[in-house]
């Protein structure tokens, strides 16, 4: 496609200590336990995401060295897989990453024009954050969702069926309760209700 | 023993060889060409795909023909196997799709390469490559990253081959460059901001098949075809000692190890040995290096077959 | 003929729940196998039963569980499949998201008769919540002894742990699955040597499909050859079929296999015809892989029968004039859709999630994807489509893994069977740059 410059920056260790809660390695130390002895790296990809979480969002060299500490293998290794995996972000995001299908049955229910539409909404293009770091906006590919066509993921969170009222609706939500929970914290028993 | 024929050749290998090595046990055009695999080095192979076979028959037991090319770097034959290499036109055109694919997004800079004339893959495309480019796309370009004062890295002649990677695995105690990101994006890659500096990194400059990790000191000093080649050892407590030097009258240019036909490294050196003994006091020789007449560096093969595409500019500075 | 085996119940209250769960029958199964069958007994009604890979190959499931290193004393592995990314497939989620235990149930089965101790959910990494439900559900598994030691007393003991990917469709191909588990790139391995001798850590290990495990306990309750009484031919049983695009009633529809495709899509039972009154124009029959095929060729076979959903009939004709069953993702095209704008998006798909290992795959996709941009933007050449059709035969069949031939199928299937579009592309750049592909005003609630 059009850019053909893969500017991949080095990164820079900033030497802050990383230390995460006594719960957080409680956690961490329960899904180590899920996998044999000495394949502790299989926890990589889970801890990671959890690192993620508690670093609001994206991660950084210091929590990924740190990763590696915990894990027992080298930081490169932890690099390998931090870029290769679309949900791991490199770069600080917005409280709320939202990201929108753009592949064949949702692109043919309208999945483009909801970019487009969010990228007029909220005054930045795809891959950017809003000034008040309140949303970063992704295209991404299919969702496993195709059903409910056009489709987008707020974190965790799926709406579908989308439309523009509908998006006006869930932005306006999340802008104007600042308080509001993540809306992962919605549970599934809810969303199943 | 397993008996396996290629391209009509019988040989008897033992148990476990590959086709690959089979092949090379015969010798002559019969060896497929390769990129990614290298015989020292565990894993390495089956990513490039240069080095495909038909396999027409499985073997006695299951005569059933492989229903797809195999990498003859990474299959076992099997007793009563029977392979096409340059015998099957559906190899050859395979191979050739595949150079074009290491290809199009390679710069066309032979003329300034310091791995011009004893690149694999200009080797390859002589071979294997049509004079034309189709690819009429903007080329992939990465930025370059400093990884330190001994090896010199151009990441946009990187084929991924993963051999450097398979280099710092295996013969370094810390690994800090691999692989990152993903499909056409992947890239050889630090990271961050350090340099690969251990006893034995120079052996990646060695194993790499292209111009992407080349030997800093020793850049663009001189043509490696206007160097003598000489085996020469010496005592070392680190490594073998066993290397080429490079020499122009008296002077060693460049340290490198010593590489069989195929280009392979026979035994890993260290950096010691490769950067630091430049005085041919340091080194007793043992003779000439005889070149592979099938290597660019040969310079009658080379005025025979010009692939305009890729080596013309090359052709230029020569002159 | 309504045919359940898997959403059986489905639409009970609380199916998820594990005691609304067994009170309509669920892991009898259980009972039944770790307590009067042997291990080579089950595996033996799974091959009676010919029951064949849900995730998309179609290979017979009792050959491949034959196929475990017996002779290994490494421990073994099940891994269940869920990373369910191929674009218009969604049946997995919604079978984990209603009855998550219909997929435990078929796991403890599994694993026991392979004599696994260990098992694991690969779950990708955009199905979090369903990494919650499973969790859930696992852990009412431990509390009522289905799981864990000595499971009902039966001296089998068996963990079933969920792992959350994050993001990359590659890993849904078994090797880059294991790969992926084992906290690496999810780049696929070479094989030989396959799972069932070298796997998850060099284990013997067998990897399935979320709805392949979900059948096992209705084969262990059943008998194989019940269940082989099911559906056509070698397609035995009932397949989920996930429908998407430009139909009335898009959403996860259990069939016999065999049942024709024509009433699959107008029936009110399923589809419910193409929306707003359009016009069919192609289908994709089995996920974004398969090839495309235009009307005429989805309906009726080109020897003029009618076409099934079930893996021969879809096949029939071989890809100049078939397609495959693949993974069930059944994407329809009315009238109005761009193919050459949909041979565009798939390609980019492919591009974006290729591994980048083998040099055809990496460089090739990104090739197609250059090509198919600017055709589709106005800027093609006529000599680009038979360059393309170069592209993807030299890609095919000269990869490690199956993603290069998934890339590469799509856009020689498009461009076989709609040559015209690509040429109009070609021919009216001004057109093309010109159309709207849809306008934002369509999708309002008015
Ligand atoms: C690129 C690629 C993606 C795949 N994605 C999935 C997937 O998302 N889910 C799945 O079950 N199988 C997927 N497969 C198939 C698996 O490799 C494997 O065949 C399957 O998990 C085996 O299970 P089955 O025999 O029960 O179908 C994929 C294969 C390839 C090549
Ligand atoms: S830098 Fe050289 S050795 Fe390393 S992957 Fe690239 S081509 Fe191969
Ligand atoms: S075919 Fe593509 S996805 Fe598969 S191993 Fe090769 S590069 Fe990776
Ligand atoms: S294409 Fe958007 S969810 Fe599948
Ligand atoms: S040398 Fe065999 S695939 Fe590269």
């Amino acid at each position: 496609m059009s850019d053909k410059q893969f500017k991949h920056k080095l990164y820079v260790k900033k030497n802050k200590e990383v230390s995460f809660t006594a719960d957080t390695l409680a956690k961490i130390e329960t899904v180590i336990s899920h996998y044999p002895e000495g394949q502790q790296k299989s926890a990589l990809i889970p801890v990671l995401q959890i690192a993620q979480e508690e670093l609001g969002g994206s991660l950084n060299v210091d929590s990924m060295d740190y990763v590696a500490g915990l894990l027992h293998i080298t930081p490169i290794e932890v690099y390998e897989v931090a870029t290769f995996y679309s949900q791991f972000y490199l770069e600080p995001v917005g409280k709320y990453v939202i990201e929108v299908c753009q592949t064949g049955p949702c692109a043919i229910c309208g999945g483009e024009d909801i970019m487009h539409y969010l990228e007029e909404k909220l005054h930045i293009k795809v891959g950017e954050t809003t000034e008040d770091n309140l949303f970063s906006l992704k295209g991404v590919e299919c969702l496993g969702a195709c059903g409910s066509a056009p489709v987008m993921q707020v974190n965790t969170e799926f709406y579908e069926f989308l439309n523009i009222e509908k998006i006006d609706e869930i932005i306006a939500t999340l802008r104007n309760t600042s308080e509001l929970t993540k809306p992962e914290s919605l549970s599934w028993k809810e969303r199943l209700s | 023993m397993v008996k396996v024929t290629i391209d009509n050749h019988t040989i008897e290998v033992a148990e476990g060889t590959t086709i690959l090595q089979a092949a090379r046990l015969i010798g002559g055009d019969v060896v497929p060409p390769a990129m990614c695999y290298h015989s020292k080095l565990k894993n390495s192979g089956g990513k490039c795909r240069t080095c495909m076979v038909k396999v027409s028959q499985g073997s006695t037991k299951d005569p059933r023909p492989m229903p797809k090319l195999v990498a003859s770097c990474r299959t076992e034959v099997m007793d009563g196997m029977v392979v096409q290499n340059i015998t099957s036109p559906e190899v050859v055109d395979a191979r050739k799709a595949v150079v074009e694919f290491l290809l199009i997004n390679h710069p066309l800079d032979c003329p300034v390469c310091d791995q011009a004339g004893e690149c694999d893959l200009q080797n390859l495309s002589y071979e294997h490559g049509s004079n034309t480019s189709r690819f009429e796309e903007e080329k992939r370009t990465y930025e370059t990253i400093n990884i330190g004062n001994l090896i010199q890295f151009h990441p946009n002649r990187c084929i991924l081959c993963y051999r450097c990677v398979y280099a710092a695995e295996q013969l370094t105690d810390n690994r800090v460059h691999g692989v990152l990101y993903r499909g056409e994006k992947s890239e050889i890659s630090t990271f961050i901001q350090q340099a690969i500096e251990n006893d034995f990194s120079g052996n990646m400059i060695d194993v790499c098949p292209v111009g992407a990790l080349t030997d800093k000191p020793f850049r663009f000093k001189n043509r490696v075809w206007f160097l003598k080649p000489m085996e020469a050892h010496r005592t070392c407590s680190k490594c073998s000692g066993k290397v080429t030097i490079w020499l122009r009258g008296q002077e060693v240019y460049r340290v490198t190890g010593r590489k069989d036909k195929y280009g392979e490294v026979e035994d890993f050196i260290c950096n010691e040995c490769r950067f630091e003994k430049m005085n041919s006091s340091d080194w007793t020789i043992d003779g000439p290096r005889t070149i592979e007449t099938s290597s660019v560096i040969n310079q009658n093969y080379y005025a025979k077959k010009i692939n305009p595409h890729v080596i013309n500019p090359l052709k230029e500075k020569m002159e | 003929m309504e045919r359940k085996i898997i959403l059986e119940n489905n639409d009970i209250e609380g199916i998820r729940f594990l005691d609304v769960y067994r009170q309509n029958g669920g892991y009898q199964s259980v009972e039944k196998a770790l307590k009067t069958m042997t291990p080579d007994e089950v595996v033996s009604e799974v091959k009676t039963s010919g029951l064949r890979g849900r995730g998309g190959a179609g290979f017979p499931t009792g050959l491949k569980w034959s196929f475990i290193d017996k002779k290994s004393n490494n421990p073994r592995y099940l891994v269940c499949n869920a990373d369910e990314s191929e674009p218009g497939t969604f049946k997995d989620r919604y079978l984990m998201e209603r009855i998550p235990h219909r997929l435990l149930e078929g796991m403890i089965c599994s694993s026991y008769a392979l004599g696994a101790n260990t098992a694991y959910i690969y779950v990708r990494g955009e199905y979090k919540y369903i990494v919650g439900i499973l969790n859930e559900a696992i852990k009412e598994c431990y509390k009522n002894g289905l799981l864990g030691k000595n499971i009902l007393g039966s001296h089998y003991d068996l963990d079933i742990y969920v792992h959350c990917g994050a993001g990359a469709y590659i890993c849904g191909e078994e090797t880059a699955l294991l790969e992926s588990l084992e906290g690496k790139r999810g780049n696929p391995r070479l094989k030989p040597p396959f799972p069932a001798v070298k796997g998850l850590y060099d284990c013997p290990t067998v990897v399935n499909n979320v709805e392949t495990l979900a059948n096992i306990g209705w084969i262990v309750n059943h008998g194989g050859e019940s269940f082989a009484k099911i559906g056509i031919g070698k397609s035995t049983g009932t397949k989920l079929i996930s429908a998407c695009g430009h139909i009335n009633k898009p959403g996860v529809y259990e069939i016999e296999l065999g049942f024709p495709v024509e009433e699959f899509l107008y029936s009110e039972a399923y589809c419910g015809g193409i929306k707003n009154g359009k016009e069919l124009k192609a289908v994709i029959p089995g996920g974004s892989s398969v090839p495309i095929l235009p009307k005429e060729l989805i309906l009726n076979t080109l020897k003029g029968e009618k076409r099934l959903l079930s893996y021969e009939s879809l096949a029939d004709g071989g890809f100049e004039s078939g397609s495959m069953l693949g993974s069930g993702g059944f994407i329809v095209y009315d009238e109005d859709d761009c193919i050459v704008r949909n041979t565009y998006n798939f390609s980019r798909f492919y591009h974006h999630e290729s591994c980048g290992q083998c040099s055809p795959c990496r460089e090739g996709t990104s090739w197609m994807d250059s090509v198919l941009y600017r055709i589709e933007n106005g800027n093609g050449r006529m000599k680009d489509i038979d360059l393309l059709v170069n592209i993807a035969s030299h890609i095919e069949g000269n990869t490690i893994c199956p993603l290069g031939d998934a890339s590469a199928w799509p856009v020689a299937a498009a461009i076989r069977h709609f040559r015209n579009e690509f040429e109009f592309h070609v021919e009216h750049p001004d057109i093309v740059r010109n159309i709207k592909h849809g306008s934002i005003l369509q999708y309002t609630n008015k």
